[in-house]
């Protein structure tokens, strides 16, 4: 036994079986009922563990997570917010998960009304015409929205092969629009972090088909000029997408339509409590403007009279983002949190995530600069600059802040601040979770100075210490094969060789 | 820090080295000590046609990903399968054995606007205050 680092493979022993298996009941042999090339000749390579060793592995291995379930998780620009266990209890109602997506719409009525509900709601909070549910995530839906970008300019007989993003924008940004096939031209912040519109006139041209925004930016900053910034776009004829993954910190204050966006993606899994759960599913609904809502991929859900149908048809439709209609179980714990809080609530959300990143903020620039320092919104980018003498970097801090029981912010993004580290506390935490990050933060500057080789061993008071994430980059072992040691050979000359 | 005085340089922290039929390019040891450890490099294929100040390469470390950006327009003659492989060797020798791609420049004359080693090693002195 050595704490449960070993695979579960490892924990094999030859005989042991979980589960005594029912001797084979067909008719005719199996290998008259299946065809000969599908049949296996030898038993697959599962370990043999019985069921109390399964149940212990998988339990010690969660139990090693940090999770909002566990931990204040601080992690900017994700929006770790808490979870409320009721959006779980409801999507689990047998109503909802036992649903099969081929089931014709006159038994499913109910979920077509919620998920028609939901994109009326989310038209509410942003002002937009309309929505669909269907991208699986934020970068999903930047991708949806860039198609229908591309579908609006085609159906004007237009080439407009530009897309600009300020550089405070979200990193998937530029990955989206350059996996789309259009060409990226970063847009510099001005001294304040916000975008300059003498530098954004410079690049206007009718070349540019969309300028990609993210408001409140990387840097918590509502952008001031936004409504000079989506006039100036509109007069050259370029539309203006918002990445709505900061939406935390707009909720029932302002609608980004009145902003003057076109069309946008919300992060259901940031603002609206859905799980991130280990990278998914999540859920990035695309919401346009009146003129592009022909665009928005198919089917739509339609209401006629008391009746909620599927609608698949739509001439200028971008098509199917996804199979059936996006990751329902994800929507409706979406809906259940903006029914539960209503619109009272979720101003109250925001709000109190605001107060609560600048509280943060005002402590944090008692210990280390904050070069961006005006009024933030849902989280704030403070510098680990001066930390570098003593051969600290953001990196190291981020490791010592899990020996102190907090997930680590993130760090060095975005690129516009040197040894950056982003937090984000969300409405969800007290004043005393606060307090007491902000005191683990300045015992580790402290120890920065004194003891910077404590910062470089850290993490030491958890299971699995430093990690050497070069090495995991560049020779990745990725999967468990039965001779491991041949295994790994095999994977660093495949690796070569590839 | 380390900046050959036979190279040119851009604000952005590349290298270039002329030579009478290609530019040869690649990043500075200040860009490589900031990126730290680098685990991935993605170059332009050879033929690419690369226009000055526009991304032309990825870079990868543990830390981040950046754009490389072309400090010359011009074709690319040559990309170094070696660092697409062994990508330490942006780390270890960025002036030699760690070089990025080459190109044939189609405006020589964008040579004239490229910093000296003088004028690059006062921009990162500025930068670290």
């Amino acid at each position: 036994m050595n704490g449960g680092s070993e695979l579960i493979f490892e924990q094999s022993v030859p005989g042991r079986c979980g589960v005594t298996f029912p001797p084979c009941e067909t008719e005719r042999p199996l290998e008259q009922l299946i065809p000969a090339g599908m049949l296996r000749r030898q038993p697959p390579h599962l370990p043999e563990v019985v069921e109390f060793d399964v149940v212990r592995h998988y339990t010690r291995l969660s139990q090693r997570n940090f999770s909002v379930d566990t931990h204040f998780y601080p992690l900017g620009s994700c929006t770790m917010k808490y979870n409320p266990k009721l959006n779980e209890r409801i999507a689990a109602w047998s109503r909802f998960a036992l649903l099969h997506p081929t089931q014709p719409a006159s038994q499913t009525q109910g979920l077509l009304r919620m998920l028609y509900e939901l994109e009326q709601l989310l038209c509410g909070i942003t002002g937009m015409a309309a929505f669909t549910l269907q991208p699986a995530a934020g970068a999903q839906g930047e991708l949806t929205g860039l198609k229908i970008i591309r579908a609006h300019h085609r159906a004007k007989r237009q080439n407009r092969p530009v897309i600009l993003i300020p550089d405070s924008a979200h990193g998937t940004n530029p990955a989206s629009a350059a996996l789309s096939g259009f060409r990226v031209v970063e847009i510099r912040s001005g001294p304040d972090g916000m975008i300059d519109l003498g530098e954004l006139k410079r690049h206007l041209s009718n070349e540019v088909a969309a300028l990609m925004l993210t408001n409140p930016n990387t840097l918590g900053l509502f952008e001031r000029n936004i409504a000079a910034i989506t006039r100036l776009c509109h007069e050259y004829g370029a539309l203006v997408y918002l990445d709505g993954a900061n939406m935390n910190a707009l909720l029932s204050i302002v609608k980004p339509a009145d902003m003057g966006v076109d069309l946008l993606q919300l992060n259901l899994h940031k603002t609206f409590s859905t799980p991130h759960g280990g990278g998914g599913p999540g859920a990035g609904p695309v919401g346009v403007t009146a003129a592009l809502a022909d665009f928005l991929p198919v089917p739509r859900v339609r209401k006629t009279g008391e009746r909620f149908r599927w609608d698949a048809r739509g001439r200028r439709s971008i098509g199917r983002v996804h199979a059936f209609y996006g990751n329902v179980g994800v929507l409706v714990r979406a809906y259940v949190y903006i029914r539960t809080l209503g619109r009272e609530g979720l101003e109250r959300t925001s709000r109190a995530a605001i107060i609560n990143a600048n509280y943060l903020k005002a402590k944090f620039s008692t210990l280390v600069p904050i070069p961006f320092d005006d009024h933030c919104l849902h989280e704030f980018v403070a510098s680990l600059k001066p930390l570098k003498a003593s051969g600290v970097t953001a990196w190291d801090v981020a490791k010592r802040l899990l020996d102190y029981g907090y997930y680590a912010p993130t760090v060095y993004f975005p690129l516009v601040v040197e040894e950056g580290v982003m937090v984000e506390p969300t409405e969800t935490e007290s004043k005393a979770t606060l307090d007491a990050f902000a005191d683990a933060m300045a015992r580790i500057v402290d120890e920065a100075r004194e003891h910077p080789e404590w910062l470089k061993l850290a993490p030491q008071r958890l299971a699995i210490h430093r990690v050497d994430e070069v090495k995991a980059a560049r020779e990745p072992n990725l999967r468990w094969r039965p001779d491991a040691k041949s295994a790994v050979a095999n994977e660093a000359s495949s690796l070569q060789t590839g | 820090m380390q900046t050959p005085q036979e190279l040119r340089y851009t604000k952005t922290h590349e290298w270039a080295k002329v030579t009478p039929h290609e530019i040869a390019v690649g990043i500075t040891a200040h860009a490589q000590e900031e990126l730290r450890d680098v685990v991935y490099v993605e170059l332009p294929p050879v033929g690419k046609v690369l226009k000055q100040g526009e991304p032309a390469a990825v870079v990868e470390s543990v830390k981040a990903a950046f754009d490389i950006y072309a400090p010359v327009s011009g074709t690319v003659t040559r990309a170094n399968a070696d660092v697409t492989k062994s990508p330490q060797l942006v780390n270890t020798d960025c002036y030699g054995a760690g070089w990025f791609f080459a190109v044939q420049p189609s405006q020589p004359a964008e040579v004239e606007g490229l910093l000296t080693a003088e004028a690059y090693a006062k921009l990162i002195a500025a930068a670290a205050h």
